[in-house]
């Protein structure tokens, strides 16, 4: 009341968190895995910054992409890698994927009460050295995929990727055969028109697009020595190997 | 009562439902609004008009090349921000009564004849009609560059902005304006207004338009600078023929072939 008197109930809020845009994506080939991200970080029609990865190495065989809440994802990321190099110093080998994505759901559950407000997608390659992309709520349920889309425009993104990821509504033309995987060159063409798509129609996407390329131990770069500015990351020449490639996206 | 006649005006026979609608968890349509940067700035011999050519609903954008620059005379434009049927509603209703004042009264219209009549109306609706404008024209009296609040507040000011990017562009004038400036050097200003509000503000994007006025001649600039092109796709993703699944086929003669029967001879007509 005017008067500093409490004659009405009253009721004070605050909201921890927000919602900084952006949209991840990956899709898993046969033994090669994408994941991708754009690096526009917003809140309303502000941009924070043009440049804030979402997607982070983990290991030589496993990337992990966050979208939702910034502050939450980059915690939860400082956080997994810190249980992954634990497992490291305990076991002398670096985390199987599937052990990765077990983590993750134990660590977010963790949490059901006060969650990470984030979507996370796990892609890298298993111990039988197939690709695999891991997609969790932010409460820790988790489901292996073929691909996967999450964040502000996965409303445009996942109907796009059903159809020539799954072909989903495409009927087999007579005589026509089906590739029973896409090969890496198609993957990345389609990751990089999904993103310069959503950038067209949703104005949290954009700025930049990073792409993460796992290729599973002993196969050949598969065409990503002639995709430019491919950058490799990967620590241990012997086993799966970790490349990154980047693009800019429209900046309005 | 079930009249065949409507009334002048909005039609608010809908309300009483809607607002039950809303009551019981069921939100109202959303409407395009054009998030939007426009701007107006005086210079040495008129105005510079400017906006933006995004439109949105929420976060996706409805419209890539919208033009808010609005026609309301020969010698007056307004460029609209907010609710996009509003802004073009009520300009072109001021556009079609300008016409009429001009006829009536036999001279020019004037600026602030316009502003009168937006301001009025708009401050009748007590702000439900989400209008936000920037009117700039020449007239009789010199140029003249307005803004209009959709509860009908005005302000003439020699530079202005509005809309969801307006404190970028504002942030622009501020530091680039001066007096008497040049046409080229307005337009100069007035692009960099602009851009500031399509690069740094999500409500706005795509293309410039511009619009310079001066007491001779009225100079629309669509799509002045189109710094957003998009890029070449990676892929081509044209469907192979007999990809789209049908369940019947359905092939008709569009062409009708009628047989006349002659029942009776009728007498040839008189045309002499």
């Amino acid at each position: 009341m005017p008067d500093g008197s409490y004659a009405h109930p009253q009721q004070r809020q605050f909201n921890p968190y927000t919602e900084n845009g952006g949209t991840i994506l990956a899709i898993a080939g046969a033994d090669f895995t994408v994941i991708a991200g754009d690096t526009r970080q917003s809140e309303g029609y502000s941009i924070q910054t043009r440049y804030a990865p979402k997607v982070f190495r983990l290991t030589d065989r496993a990337v992990l992409a966050v979208n939702g809440f910034a502050a939450d994802g980059n915690m939860f990321v400082k956080k997994v890698k810190q249980r992954l190099e634990w497992y490291r110093h305990a076991h002398a080998k670096d985390m199987p994927l599937r052990a990765i994505a077990r983590l993750i759901q134990t660590m977010l559950y963790a949490q059901r009460f006060f969650p990470y407000y984030v979507y996370n997608i796990l892609g890298g390659i298993e111990e039988d050295g197939s690709g695999a992309v891991y997609s969790f709520d932010p409460v820790g349920s988790y489901e292996r995929e073929a691909c996967r889309a999450a964040g502000a425009a996965q409303s445009l993104v996942q109907p796009f990727l059903d159809n020539q990821i799954y072909f989903k509504n495409q009927q087999l033309p007579p005589g026509q055969t089906r590739p029973l995987h896409l090969s890496l060159s198609d993957v990345l063409s389609i990751v990089i028109d999904s993103f310069t798509s959503a950038t067209e129609r949703h104005i949290e996407v954009g700025d930049g697009l990073e792409i993460y390329v796992v290729l599973a131990k002993g196969r050949g770069p598969q065409g990503l020595e002639a995709v430019r500015g491919a950058q490799e990351l990967t620590t241990n020449a012997e086993g799966d190997r970790v490349f990154i490639v980047r693009r800019e996206l429209k900046k309005d | 009562m079930n009249s065949v006649y409507s009334g002048p005006g909005f039609d608010f026979a809908n309300t009483a439902r809607n607002s039950f609608l809303e009551s019981r968890g069921l939100p109202l349509p959303k409407a395009t609004s054009t998030g939007t940067t426009i701007v107006g700035c005086l210079f040495k011999d008129g105005i510079v008009l400017g906006a933006d050519t995004r439109a949105t609903t929420g976060p996706i954008v409805a419209d890539k090349n919208c033009e808010k620059i609005h026609f309301i005379a020969d010698n007056i434009r307004c460029c609209g921000a907010g609710t996009a049927a509003d802004t073009e509603f009520s300009t072109a209703l001021i556009a079609s009564n300008i016409e009429m004042h001009a006829l009536s009264t036999g001279r020019k219209p004037r600026v602030v004849t316009a502003m009168t009549m937006l301001k009025q109306m708009l401050f009748r609706y007590q702000g439900n009609i989400g209008a936000a404008l920037v009117l700039g024209g020449v007239d009789a009296d010199g140029p003249h560059l307005f803004t209009i609040h959709p509860h009908g507040s005005t302000d003439k000011l020699p530079y202005v902005t509005m809309g969801s990017g307006s404190l970028a562009a504002m942030a622009v004038f501020e530091s680039g304006w001066k007096q008497n400036m040049t046409r080229e050097e307005a337009l100069d200003l007035v692009t960099a207004a602009v851009s500031a509000g399509i690069f740094n503000d999500l409500g706005s994007g795509s293309n410039v338009d511009a619009c310079v006025i001066t007491a001779s001649h009225t100079e629309m600039l669509r799509n002045f600078v189109k710094p957003n092109e998009r890029v070449q796709k990676e892929r081509s993703y044209k469907f192979a023929r007999g990809t789209t699944a049908w369940k019947k086929e359905d092939i008709r003669d569009l062409i009708i072939t009628e047989d006349i029967t002659v029942i009776r001879e009728g007498e040839a007509m008189d045309i002499s």
